[in-house]
């Protein structure tokens, strides 16, 4: 069976799948819609949440990103990681003890406040729709890439997969489906890698395997920052990023995934504030296993291309190369016509020097990132039907991230808008229905973007992480650590918070229409990593304005008491009234 | 009441004790040794890999997850001390 056959069956397979589960777990109550009833087992949130969070960008376009970016890349891996501690000691405890549905109930209740409700509504939409567009556009990619399709086609098809299971099973079918895509994906990323790395170090187990020595007895990272000086290139094993720069990305990523609405949800659905910290030891367990498995593959993939394709003749090439040229993932233009190619590092002026005597007139090879682990199958010389598990990895990966990003939409509409704000006296019936509708419309919205996207969405993902982390992050963490915050303190800080950040980011992103120049950085603070600033920010605020404004009424400390101890029991009527 | 009351102060008390110490470890892990330390650690070379290298890609991260099995277990045994079991 060629590359084709194999991809329409194992993505055909697994879509299967997901409908099975979704037609298994329908649900009928809004309790079922948003927290899956509040049972599901910690070890299978644990799966779900990995699911959630390891979106397409993880699965696909990180490894290479790393494999460019060598040392640097660990903001990245830290990054993406680190906020599970945070989300696991500071937040999902206590937030499930709460117990109630969203971020924005939350955020509404310990306010005491409908304008705190609205603030936590507008930042959870502006954070879950650019993330979700990013997903469906790697949906489109997917399909249009391997199955050929185009990308309107794939899009659809992908916006039809989500829309059977999110609208029939709300979290229930969302979650069980992702328990299955967890499965999908990190069998595809792991056999792969575990291939590579028995050709490359014969260690079957790509974490160690990357410490590991060669064929040619010399340890694969010293070769790598070997071939890297040859090239012009930095030492792959360490920076060239400024550290302040490293240490504030990582932290704006972590403190941003502690923040992350539709990973904050997912703790809602276990049965008790045990379960949600067991929980989340798992979902990171899970997560782990990727990103431990990433950076290897980083390495490898480094290697492999550095080594088959430096200074080979055009004839001599792979035929890999021709299929990713036709992509335009990959470009070669023979620039000094010598009939080979020159991968090296033509920005690096200490090497110009090096270059011309070695007669190379510039770079000739342009890599895609997504390009190292889609095509890593195929340079490592692997069986067809592994090319086409990575497919079904890819899609399950982006299609679980999108399905918990649009719940969140829904909810935010059909509960935190409609349900506690305009239309309190709507039915149990009547809300499960306007859920549904929402969700609906937000996954058309989602394919519709997904097919005409925004110019700017790619460079918005990853600041979502920012604005969360600006927003969210302190006004969570006050409300349970600190009693005397009040509603005027953390209100304050979110909007000085997010907007502080979102200028910013706008002010240095010349893909948004922004003045601003690198050299211009506050203290040499690249916009992925300012979320981190506008959180000290958003906390300075917040307490200056408490200093000098009334304390919350006794009621909401009463409130604030009960999350802190699981077995104390709630005061539902004393904080209830605030509706 | 009041004995529930002085009984929860400890248990918060104890819980406050136990984030500060796990979050001093994940922020050494994380920021210092895999940051701000990089490197003189990368100078010490454990197999193929410069250490400081290894604690940013995956010491940190294992750090991690047995910061969160160990923050599990000592707060089930500490609900269980204060009998907040649910």
């Amino acid at each position: 069976m060629d590359i084709q056959a194999w991809t329409f069956l194992i993505v055909g397979i697994t879509f299967a799948l997901y409908i099975g589960v979704a037609i298994w777990s329908r649900v009928g109550s809004t309790r079922d819609f948003y927290v899956a009833g509040g049972g599901v087992s910690p070890l299978a949130n644990g799966m779900a949440t990995a699911a959630d969070w390891m979106s397409a960008a993880s699965f696909i376009s990180m490894a290479g990103l790393i494999s460019f970016m060598g040392y640097d890349g660990a903001q990245y891996l830290m990054g993406w990681t680190g906020g599970y501690v945070l989300l696991a000691l500071l937040l999902a405890p206590y937030l499930r003890k709460f117990g109630k549905f969203t971020v924005p109930d939350f955020i509404g209740e310990r306010y005491y406040s409908q304008t705190a409700r609205l603030v936590a509504v507008v930042c959870a939409l502006f954070v879950s729709f650019t993330y979700v567009v990013g997903q469906m556009k790697g949906v489109g990619i997917a399909f249009s890439r391997f199955l050929e399709v185009d990308l309107a086609t794939g899009v659809i098809i992908g916006v039809g997969i989500v829309f059977i299971y999110a609208v029939l099973g709300g979290m229930k079918g969302i979650t069980y489906t992702q328990v299955v895509q967890y499965c999908v994906l990190i069998f595809a990323f792991l056999v792969p890698a575990i291939f590579i790395s028995i050709l490359l170090v014969d260690n079957p187990v790509p974490q160690v395997g990357f410490g590991g020595k060669t064929a040619e007895n010399i340890y694969l990272l010293d070769k790598l920052n070997q071939l890297h000086g040859e090239l012009g290139f930095a030492e792959y094993t360490s920076g060239v990023k400024p550290k302040i720069d490293v240490f504030f990305i990582t932290a704006a990523l972590m403190l941003g995934t502690a923040g992350l609405p539709h990973v904050i949800v997912r703790f809602f659905t276990v049965p008790k504030v045990k379960d949600a910290r067991i929980s989340a030891g798992y979902a990171l367990f899970f997560i782990a296993i990727l990103y431990t498995t990433a950076p290897a593959v980083a390495a490898f993939a480094r290697t492999n291309l550095l080594e088959t394709v430096n200074n080979r003749e055009i004839s001599d090439l792979p035929p890999w190369f021709d299929n990713w040229q036709t992509t335009g993932l990959l470009r070669f233009e023979d620039k000094n016509g010598d009939g080979r190619v020159q991968y090296y590092n033509d920005l690096n002026q200490e090497f110009s020097e090096t270059a011309e005597n070695n007669g190379w007139s510039g770079n000739e090879l342009s890599v895609d990132n997504d390009i190292m682990v889609l095509a890593n199958p195929e340079i490592a010389g692997l069986p067809s039907w592994v090319i086409a598990l990575v497919v079904a990895g890819g899609l399950a990966a982006a299609l679980s991230t999108a399905a918990g990003l649009l719940l969140v939409i829904s909810t935010s509409i059909s509960h935190d808008l409609l349900k506690n704000n305009l239309m309190p006296n709507i039915s149990e019936k009547g809300e499960l229905r306007a859920a549904r509708i929402a969700i609906a419309f937000a996954v058309i919205i989602a394919g519709w973007a997904g097919i005409n996207p925004p110019g700017f969405v790619a460079q918005v993902v990853a600041l979502a992480f920012g604005l969360a982390a600006s927003s969210f992050f302190p006004a969570i963490v006050m409300g349970i650590f600190y009693k005397g915050m009040n509603k005027q303190g953390a209100i304050a800080g979110m909007i000085t918070g997010i907007l502080f950040t979102s200028v910013y980011i706008w002010y240095f992103k010349p893909a948004l229409g922004g003045p601003g120049h690198p050299e211009d950085y506050w203290f040499g603070i690249s916009p992925e990593g300012i979320g981190t600033l506008g959180m000290i920010i958003n906390f300075a605020v917040a307490l200056t304005v408490r200093a000098f404004t009334s304390a919350p009424p006794h009621e909401v400390r009463e409130l604030t008491e009960s999350i802190r101890y699981p077995s104390m029991d709630k005061k539902e009527e004393s904080y209830s009234e605030f509706h | 009441m009041a004995d529930e009351r002085l009984s929860r102060k400890g248990y918060w008390r104890t819980n406050l004790k136990y984030l500060a110490i796990l979050l001093s470890v994940w922020f050494f892990t994380s920021y210092g040794l895999g940051i701000l330390l990089v490197e003189p650690l990368n100078q010490v070379k454990i197999g193929g890999f410069p250490l400081g290298f290894w604690f940013a890609q995956q010491g940190s991260i294992y750090v991690f997850v047995i910061l969160i099995f160990i923050y599990v277990w000592l707060m089930n045994r500490l609900d269980k001390k204060y009998q907040q079991e649910e």
